[in-house]
């Protein structure tokens, strides 16, 4: 369960390389599937609309599970996760059409635990200028 | 209307095993458009030093929520599932979860809050593998939106 970045070449500071995570009409349909919820507020815009949504909005599971690529990206092995927890603050909307919405995603080291050896990453997720997770963080052990 | 505080601490049945299957998670990775060889071959996967492939850490989800359904849709807690958001979102990992993995569920009713007319409600589920070791522990927080006035 190591990972490739190792805990001393890390500080409390250290920025992880940021991605951009396209989200796309097809890609909810795809997610409803290989998750199992079908919630109409993710695919079907009039019934989005009459619950009182802008418009079809992504999974809140769907943005989560892309947040975490920029750590385990970053650290090679995806064990390396022990903690993940987020709060949904804001939901992405996605129009339909053929760009659908973007969730830019940065992220950085906030603090180092030498006992444990692991480092708290804390992630900031952000669609159409508005943070969409809060509270946002990784516990990641590393070698 | 306020959900019945005595509620809290209740844990309800073990789900029956969930099998994780490889092509499950090669359908998940893809559908997050992840293409971390872990998730994907097994070969890269055992040069991580596990036994097989191994799943995003959100796929988990999947199985916990469909075991809190026990208590979103217990009849005698009430829950009004319409209104229902997904508030919070945590996993704590004693190991990833991997293919061959039968996992199952026991959850309990952590704490019912009310906050300016909405109910909070925090389930744990605690996830075990057919071993009895414990796997991952998600805590999901859900919100039932207070009804509109009439």
């Amino acid at each position: 369960m190591t990972a490739r970045i190792s805990y001393d070449e890390v500080a409390v500071g250290t920025e992880l390389p940021a991605q951009s995570f396209p989200v796309t009409r097809a890609m909810l349909v795809q997610y409803a599937g290989a998750s199992g919820d079908f919630n109409p507020i993710h695919w079907n815009e009039k019934f989005a609309k009459e619950v009182g949504l802008p418009d079809v909005i992504a999974h809140g599971m769907f943005t989560m599970a892309e947040a975490i690529r920029v750590v385990t990206d970053w650290a090679g092995d995806p064990a390396s996760v022990v903690e993940y927890g987020v709060r949904f603050t804001k939901p992405v909307v996605v129009p339909n059409d053929d760009k659908g919405a973007v969730i830019e995603v940065s992220a950085k080291v906030a603090a180092k635990d030498d006992e444990a050896r692991t480092v708290r990453v804390d992630l900031v997720a952000k669609s159409d200028g508005q943070k969409v997770l809060g509270m946002s963080r990784a516990t990641v052990r590393l070698a | 209307m306020a959900l019945d505080q005595s509620f809290v601490g209740r844990t309800y049945p073990a789900t029956d095993p969930y099998e994780v299957g490889r092509e499950k998670i090669r359908e998940f990775a893809e559908a997050v458009g992840d293409a971390n060889p872990a998730y994907l071959d097994p070969e890269a996967a055992k040069a991580l030093g596990h036994s097989d492939v191994i799943a995003p850490p959100t796929f988990v989800f999947a199985i916990t929520f469909k075991a809190a359904g026990q208590v979103i849709q217990d009849p005698q807690l009430g829950l009004d599932y319409d209104r229902v958001v997904h508030g919070d979102q945590k996993f704590a990992y004693t190991r990833p979860v991997r293919a061959g993995d039968r996992l199952s569920v026991v959850s309990t009713i952590e704490s019912i809050k009310s906050l300016a007319g909405n109910d909070v409600l925090s389930v744990r589920g605690e996830v075990h593998d057919e071993t009895g070791e414990h796997v991952v522990t998600a805590h999901t927080m859900l919100v039932a939106r207070a009804a509109e006035e009439a």
